[in-house]
């Protein structure tokens, strides 16, 4: 099946817009997370858990898109980006409960943790879709 | 290389998923009531438990009472009664309403308020008081009235004196009024503001002192623990003393999470509250209490909890706030949520119902185990709490649905009947010795 042309035009850049989403909130979710951490300042973690349900919503929408990329590309290089935003976006989704505890619940060592994983998840996801991209070229 | 990441990959995901639906089970030999309640260890879970009892209707059904007792619905149709007085003449008012303008500050408020709506009414609050007037006391009202409309979520009432002392969620009024008038018309007069930004706990409890000098509100917290920050905790989870004359005011008591009725214990005429603790620490933490309001005391709110038990959710923690706090007279049970107390007067109903204090509990959603939904009696000896609680009225809850939710309660110690503000069926019951 040859999807090139309008893989080229819309799906391609589609995806790259969504992933973004995921790659900034994420991140910032976890300076969010540490800001919180060093000075008890509550916003801090109401920032963090809007950021994380951020990354959930346009994480699964650009998740789609990987799945397909996959199914129809069958590259490694795609399976490491789904698996690494599949488990970015799973992590992510505990990441969401922990932060719906509250005060310091809502972050604590955990929480910090599963930022950090997310963060690195997702930063690996980005890496390899738009490495993908330029080899395509 | 692919089939392991895929297994890794899975094996990640059904333990993240185990982690986060992973809840906790209450322990039925934990005594939870009484002055020394077990305290479990604190168990927060990823996914706080959520158990809404859907509502049903009673249809035609009443509350259980004691042997001896006869129930029958007072009022129906009212628009969501909370707290309620007697006056001296046996006139009953209602206080109806809902209140509280808390905004949804992070996605969990969107996602709980949309779960805790499954279990309330779905009628809008009157913000009246209604007044109920049975004066043969054959258990139907020849008379009722709305005495006065367009308040803003009014809740504790009061009389002293030729003036009805309402709580408003944002302001403490009061309108001249003798017992037997069946109208106001005059305006109100505001008798003191009251802490009202955001208004999580927006209810405003309210009683007299015996003599009549003074009046104490309850204002509760903002938040469960603090996690709207501490900024807006200012003068909440307290109790104030404001002089009835001057409106001058004083806080006597704080950290007192939400004191959610107040009431004046007739043999000693000291000062009680039933009060709403924490949620998320588990279906056995942390238990609603029963405590005389101690001038000067500190209860905890949010740095501990029963006396000196730390919350580790609470940063920066405050150990010389929680070296502070004393433990309240006596524990009702974890998430009962008591919302109504009165004493028994003049004798009471008598028998083992003679002194002591009707509870009303609005009942758990914190908890799988359903708790409250009920009213209990608590004896008392000397002004003081003396034994376990006993069901008074039972039967809310029925095959796992919610056919009303107890809120106020108000003992005419002349007539020797006690009345029930029931929020979900939006009914008053009158509960009465039987004939």
């Amino acid at each position: 099946m040859n999807t090139h042309g309008l893989s080229g035009a819309v799906v391609r850049p589609l995806h790259g817009v969504l992933l973004a989403f995921p790659i900034a909130l994420f991140t910032f979710a976890l300076f969010t997370d540490i800001a919180y951490l060093k000075t008890s300042e509550i916003q801090w973690t109401n920032f963090s858990a809007w950021l994380i349900a951020g990354a959930l919503v346009f994480g699964g929408a650009a998740g789609v898109f990987s799945i397909i990329d996959f199914v129809f590309g069958r590259s490694r290089r795609a399976l490491i980006h789904l698996v690494a935003l599949a488990l970015a976006w799973v992590l992510g989704l505990v990441n969401a409960f922990k932060h719906s505890q509250d005060a310091w619940s809502s972050v604590g060592a955990f929480g910090l943790i599963l930022s950090i994983l997310c963060t690195i998840l997702v930063l690996v996801a980005g890496w390899t879709a738009y490495a993908a991209r330029e080899s395509v070229q | 290389m692919n089939k392991n990441l895929l297994a890794a990959s899975a094996a990640t995901l059904a333990m993240a998923l185990t982690v986060a639906s992973c809840g906790n089970a209450s322990d039925p030999k934990l005594n939870q009531t009484g002055a020394a309640p077990d305290l479990p260890k604190v168990n927060e879970t990823l996914v706080p438990a959520m158990k809404i009892s859907p509502p049903a209707s009673w249809n035609g059904e009443t509350p259980t009472v004691p042997a001896g007792f006869t129930v029958s619905a007072f009022a129906t149709d009212l628009k969501i009664p909370r707290q309620m007085l007697v006056l001296p003449n046996g006139d009953v008012l209602v206080a109806e309403g809902r209140g509280g303008h808390a905004p949804p500050l992070r996605p969990k408020d969107v996602i709980a308020g949309v779960i805790k709506k499954q279990g309330n009414t779905k009628i809008k609050g009157g913000n009246r008081i209604t007044l109920l007037r049975d004066a043969n006391n054959d258990g139907i009202p020849e008379l009722r009235t709305v005495l006065v409309e367009n308040l803003d979520a009014p809740y504790g009432l009061a009389y002293v004196d030729g003036f009805l002392y309402v709580a408003e969620q944002g302001a403490l009024i009061r309108f001249a009024f003798q017992p037997g008038q069946t109208g106001i018309a005059t305006p109100a007069e505001r008798v003191t503001e009251l802490p009202s930004r955001i208004n999580h706990h927006w209810t405003k409890s309210l009683t007299a002192s015996a003599d009549g000098s003074k009046l104490y509100v309850g204002t509760g917290s903002n938040s469960n623990i603090g996690e709207r920050g501490m900024a807006v905790e200012e003068e909440r989870a307290t109790v104030w003393e404001i002089d009835r004359i001057t409106g001058a005011r004083r806080t006597i008591a704080t950290g007192i999470r939400n004191p959610t009725a107040l009431a004046i214990e007739p043999t000693t005429s000291l000062l009680w509250s039933v009060v709403n603790e924490r949620d998320e620490l588990g279906p056995q933490l942390v238990p609603d209490y029963l405590t005389q309001v101690k001038d000067g005391a500190f209860y905890g709110w949010p740095y501990s909890y029963w006396g000196q038990n730390r919350d580790p959710r609470v940063m920066p923690q405050n150990p010389e706030m929680v070296a502070k706090a004393i433990r309240p007279d006596y524990a009702l049970g974890s998430h009962v949520a008591a919302l109504g107390l009165d004493f028994a007067r003049n004798g009471g109903f008598g028998g083992s119902f003679a002194n002591g204090a009707f509870i009303g509990m609005h009942g758990s959603w914190n908890r799988q185990d359903p708790s409250g939904y009920k009213v209990v009696w608590v004896p008392f000896n000397a002004g003081r709490p003396a034994g376990q609680p006993v069901d008074f009225a039972t039967g809310f809850l029925k095959d796992g649905k919610a056919r009303g939710r107890p809120v106020g309660v108000a003992f005419d110690g002349n007539k020797r009947v006690l009345f029930v503000a029931d929020d979900l069926s939006n009914t008053v019951w009158r509960i009465a010795p039987a004939r």
